[in-house]
């Protein structure tokens, strides 16, 4: 990644014009060829350096829901519980982290109802208490990291 | 007599009304915009819809923040910030909102959520995913939020990862 990739990354994580020619209109922005620009866009999603080009949604709008759920995992039991949750596809990642509540996974449903009836099961099936804390208010999300 | 509310439980996100044309637009640009010179008359020819119409939706959804960004969408591994924690504080209720977007101007700060407390095994409620090149980076950057945000008095704690079981992207409709 070199300092052209690197302006083209940092301008374009403020967002995108919503024009006849937006690609025209940012390279003119940054002093290069439309061509160009987009040659280094596709290039830097080909090699994964971009996840994305494009919107990311508010689930919860579109009718989904999220929830950050933490489990206090006995080490013995660590491999066969992670096994369990992992089987439910609403699970949408699960890390582990040093604290007593070690275990900490995301569920991401197409319904809130769907949040609890997941979290009873995982519940049944591990023997263990979940802790679910759902969102009740989100801050301005600073996606903009300099590079 | 002087009422003040300090303290009322903030307003979920209603889900938007949408309508099919919405929710096809939607659906097909989840995965990104097409790399052409002509991005929205592109999606309007596969939609059959005219430009002018395509761009006036998205600029509705991103009003609406049903968009909540629109843009790139950076890896941090991938791009040097190779070590986050989950830092979570203790904040006295009246406070969290003044806090919270204390908190989220900082660019190294990805996420801050207000969360429930369970107590008595977790007092936390204010959620925050802090990014730095390194551990030693991270924790620098933690240090510099409480003090910024006048923090020090807040009980507080850092949960780095140890292990990732699992990452998958969300997917709609």
């Amino acid at each position: 990644m070199d300092a052209l990739d690197r302006k083209i990354i940092n301008l374009l994580q403020t967002g995108f014009p919503l024009t006849e020619a937006p690609f025209l209109d940012v390279a003119v922005q940054l002093g290069v060829e439309e061509k160009e620009l987009l040659k280094r866009l596709s290039d830097l999603l080909e090699n994964k350096t971009l996840s994305r080009f494009g919107p990311m949604y508010d689930a919860q709008k579109l009718g989904g829901a999220f929830s950050l759920v933490a489990v206090r995992v006995p080490e013995d039991k660590y491999e066969i519980v992670t096994a369990i949750v992992n089987s439910f596809p609403e699970v949408a990642h699960n890390y582990k982290r040093d604290h007593d509540l070690n275990m900490w996974y995301v569920l991401a449903t197409d319904s809130p109802e769907k949040i609890d009836e997941v979290n009873a099961k995982i519940e049944k099936k591990s023997g263990l208490k979940v802790y679910n804390m759902p969102k009740l208010e989100e801050y301005y999300i600073g996606l903009n990291l300099p590079v | 007599m002087d009422m003040k509310v300090k303290y009322r439980l903030p307003s979920l996100p209603q889900q938007a009304v949408l309508d099919d044309t919405d929710q096809a637009l939607i659906t097909l640009i989840q995965t990104g915009l097409p790399l052409s010179p002509t991005p929205y008359a592109d999606i309007a020819k596969e939609l059959q819809l005219n430009e002018e119409d395509v761009i006036q939706r998205i600029q509705k959804l991103n009003d609406d923040n049903v968009i909540k960004r629109f843009g790139v969408v950076v890896r941090h591994h991938e791009l040097g910030y190779k070590a986050n924690a989950m830092t979570v504080w203790n904040i006295p209720d009246d406070a969290v909102s003044e806090l919270g977007a204390c908190m989220g101007q900082f660019d190294f700060v990805t996420l801050c959520y207000r969360r429930p407390r369970r107590l008595p095994d977790w007092p936390y409620n204010l959620f925050t995913m802090i990014h730095g090149k390194d551990r030693d980076d991270v924790l620098a950057n933690i240090e510099l939020l409480a003090k910024r945000c006048n923090l020090d008095e807040n009980e507080h704690k850092v949960l780095f990862s140890t292990r990732r079981f699992k990452q998958r992207g969300a997917i709609y409709r």
